[in-house]
């Protein structure tokens, strides 16, 4: 029974070769250090669930004192920051539209003269709430400030009009989600965190694979030329995102009941840039990975910045500045945009086309320096 | 440009990150020849396969394979030469016909279902077509590999290694395969580690750390390296190897079963260094040097020169 006891000697063998093993592998080294210190800096001070500073617009019909207190006191509450004055209903439209603002708020004609009537005027917020996240901290900070706001101007004879329940009457109108239903912002958005995730492993993989396995010198050694093995391994792959487009919309429809305002049609074509600019980035990593275990470990380490800076978990404009801009580098980022924007609001192509060309942008970047790195490693 | 030549290249050079790993190598190989391309591992002898079809890039030299440039017309080289790699570079989870198939997809093959028919014919698999590649021993592996090779009728065979790790017979059945090949026209350029092999190639090259140290037939190669060997027999033939060892004019002690060989090439000095024992209880007989004694002692002088 000896023979089967723990030996210490044997096992501190296994333990010193381990710790060689490991410091060979530069690159799962740098991941062991590198994630947890990107997460760090990721949760710790990107991710922010209250986000403020949101941009929003007003359509002003009454230039009263009032009305100069109300959007006075809306910028010092740190949720609002009042980034445009509308000028018409339609220009409020493609503002929300296009996500170029969070709220719009209506301040109306005769908001004043009714207010020193004691007659409650109402006052009229839209918000974009397609992320229910981005909007809840800021609209019950609203409706707590609306009460207060005119305290300081309704004084002497005014004094009676600050009765409960409040001398403003505050409307919300949520646009996209109205009840406020979390699956409308999160099952889109995940349409692009699946693709993501596998176009980037799989292609990573696709491409490093051939190399490990030495019949990639095989392949080089016949007349099939460099873009040829590209374009052909990608096409497959490119047919296994529309699958997963399919299965994802046919889920969000029949299971989730998520709105499909805008055109399907639209979505597919768009689609499209997405998977290149994904396939693209991991022929990028496939040059790069000298095995198929450093290609899943750099997919990992571009996949962890896209969930947590792109919109998707938490809101998009709670994060510091800096973490926007890598934000708004990411494909992700603007993929969820389009697709939110698609199917919740309807947008067109004319609404989406800001977010389509960084994505494309990205996928000349990375393509070109997957081509030329492939092209170095025949050599 | 001589027709008869199917590999005509000279000044061959090839750095990798500073350091020469192909060293201004010429090599004239005819039409319908096995040459055999021997070297330590590590010698460049797969880096100068690789620049003959292509894959790789010449820093220096100029020639031709099958008439075409190898600088520039590489494109046209990969259409007529197959080249079998060190490791098995098939895909091990396609099946043989869809490993045959899919080469045979690569070269545009006209009439592609017969030459895959043909192919897993010639191979005797026709029964085990649905096979993964992965599924298959050594031996026939490299079966697969050759047929996948040949399957468009290449006029240059390069094989690298191809019988590492394969048994004899399967070996055997290789090269006969391999010098039918060649009386139909066929030019095989092949490297190996094994002497039976070498002496099977009508003509040899021997390169060492990238430099071409040898080259012509075996009697050639084995006669312009001037070496002169023993053959010793009898009693306590370790403690003898160690008391020759390291004597003027003895290059290599090598114990070969029951016999020791002593080689050098100063014949005279050898002898002297020997004679001291000849009168002893052990048996001495001077041999022909073989192939093997020969590349040892050119890889032992190259080592002096270039290593």
């Amino acid at each position: 029974m000896l023979r089967h006891t723990f030996n210490f000697r044997r096992f501190w063998a296994i333990v010193v070769k381990e710790f060689i093993q490991m410091r060979r592998d530069r690159l799962t080294f740098g991941m062991m250090v590198g994630i947890p210190l990107l997460q760090l800096i990721l949760f710790g001070f990107a991710i922010n669930m209250n986000p403020k500073h949101l941009p929003t617009a007003v359509l002003s019909a009454d230039n009263s004192v009032f009305a100069r207190t109300l959007l006075w006191s809306l910028r010092n509450s740190d949720y609002f920051a009042l980034v445009r004055v509308a000028e018409s209903e339609t220009e409020v439209r493609s503002l929300l539209k296009q996500g170029d603002v969070q709220f719009v708020l209506h301040v109306p004609e005769d908001f004043s003269r009714k207010l020193l009537r004691g007659e409650r005027p109402s006052l009229l917020l839209e918000a974009d709430a397609s992320d229910p996240a981005a909007t809840s901290y800021a609209l019950s900070a609203l409706d707590a400030l609306v009460v207060n706001v005119f305290n300081r101007d309704l004084k002497g004879p005014l004094r009676r009009l600050r009765a409960t329940p409040g001398p403003v009457e505050l409307r919300i109108h949520r646009h996209y989600n109205p009840d406020i239903i979390t699956q409308y912002n999160v099952v889109p958005g995940l349409l692009g965190v699946v693709l993501t995730m596998t176009m980037v492993i799989i292609t990573a993989l696709a491409i490093t694979r051939e190399r490990e396995r030495g019949t990639m010198e095989n392949l080089l050694s016949t007349p099939v030329r460099p873009g040829e093995v590209m374009i052909g391994k990608l096409i497959p792959y490119i047919m296994v995102g529309y699958v997963q487009v399919s299965l994802i919309l046919l889920a969000a429809k029949f299971l989730f009941d998520v709105p499909m305002v805008g055109s399907v049609l639209l979505l597919y074509g768009v689609v499209l840039a997405f998977i290149g600019a994904n396939l693209a980035m991991g022929i990028t990593f496939s040059t790069l990975a000298r095995n198929q275990l450093q290609a899943v470990q750099m997919a990992f380490f571009y996949f962890l910045p896209n969930i947590l800076l792109s919109g998707f978990m938490f809101p998009f404009r709670g994060m510091p500045t800096w973490a926007q801009a890598i934000g708004e580098v990411l494909p992700l980022t603007h993929f969820l945009r389009i697709v939110r924007g698609i199917l919740l609001k309807g947008n067109g192509p004319r609404d989406i086309a800001p977010e389509l060309w960084p994505i494309a942008l990205f996928m000349v970047i990375a393509l070109s320096i997957g081509i030329k790195r492939y092209r170095q490693t025949l050599d | 440009m001589n027709g008869d030549l199917v590999i005509d290249v000279r000044g061959i050079t090839k750095r990798f990150s500073g350091r020469t790993v192909v060293n201004d190598i010429a090599m004239q190989v005819r039409r319908g020849e096995i040459y055999g391309f021997l070297g330590p591992n590590g010698s460049g002898k797969t880096t100068f396969l690789r620049m003959l079809c292509g894959l790789l890039r010449p820093d220096g030299g100029s020639g031709t394979c099958l008439g075409f440039d190898i600088l520039t017309q590489s494109a046209e080289i990969k259409k007529h030469v197959g080249y079998m790699t060190q490791r098995f570079s098939f895909y091990e989870d396609l099946s043989l016909e869809e490993n045959l198939d899919f080469v045979a997809r690569v070269y545009g093959l006209p009439n592609r279902r017969a030459v895959v028919e043909k192919g897993l014919e010639s191979l005797g698999m026709t029964a085990r077509r649905k096979q993964l590649a992965g599924q298959l021993s050594g031996g026939w592996k490299q079966r697969l590999a050759l047929a996948a090779c040949m399957i468009h009728e290449p006029e240059l065979l390069l094989l690298d290694e191809p019988t590492a790790g394969v048994d004899p017979k399967a070996r055997r059945d290789f090269w006969e395969e391999i010098h039918r090949l060649a009386a139909r026209g066929l030019t095989v350029l092949i490297t190996t580690h094994y002497m039976d092999e070498a002496e099977r190639c009508h003509s040899l090259a021997y390169i060492a750390y990238g430099n071409l140290l040898a080259r012509g037939t075996v009697d050639e190669v084995i006669g312009s390296a001037g070496l002169t060997t023993w053959e010793v027999s009898g009693p306590g033939l370790p403690e003898l190897a160690e008391k020759l060892r390291g004597l003027p004019g003895v290059e290599q002690v090598v114990a070969f079963g029951t016999t020791l060989h002593v080689s050098g090439r100063d014949a005279a000095q050898l002898k002297a260094s020997l004679s001291p024992w000849m009168a002893g209880e052990h048996r001495w007989q001077q041999v022909e040097s073989g192939l093997e004694h020969v590349f040892i002692s050119l890889m032992e002088t190259a080592k002096d020169n270039y290593g």
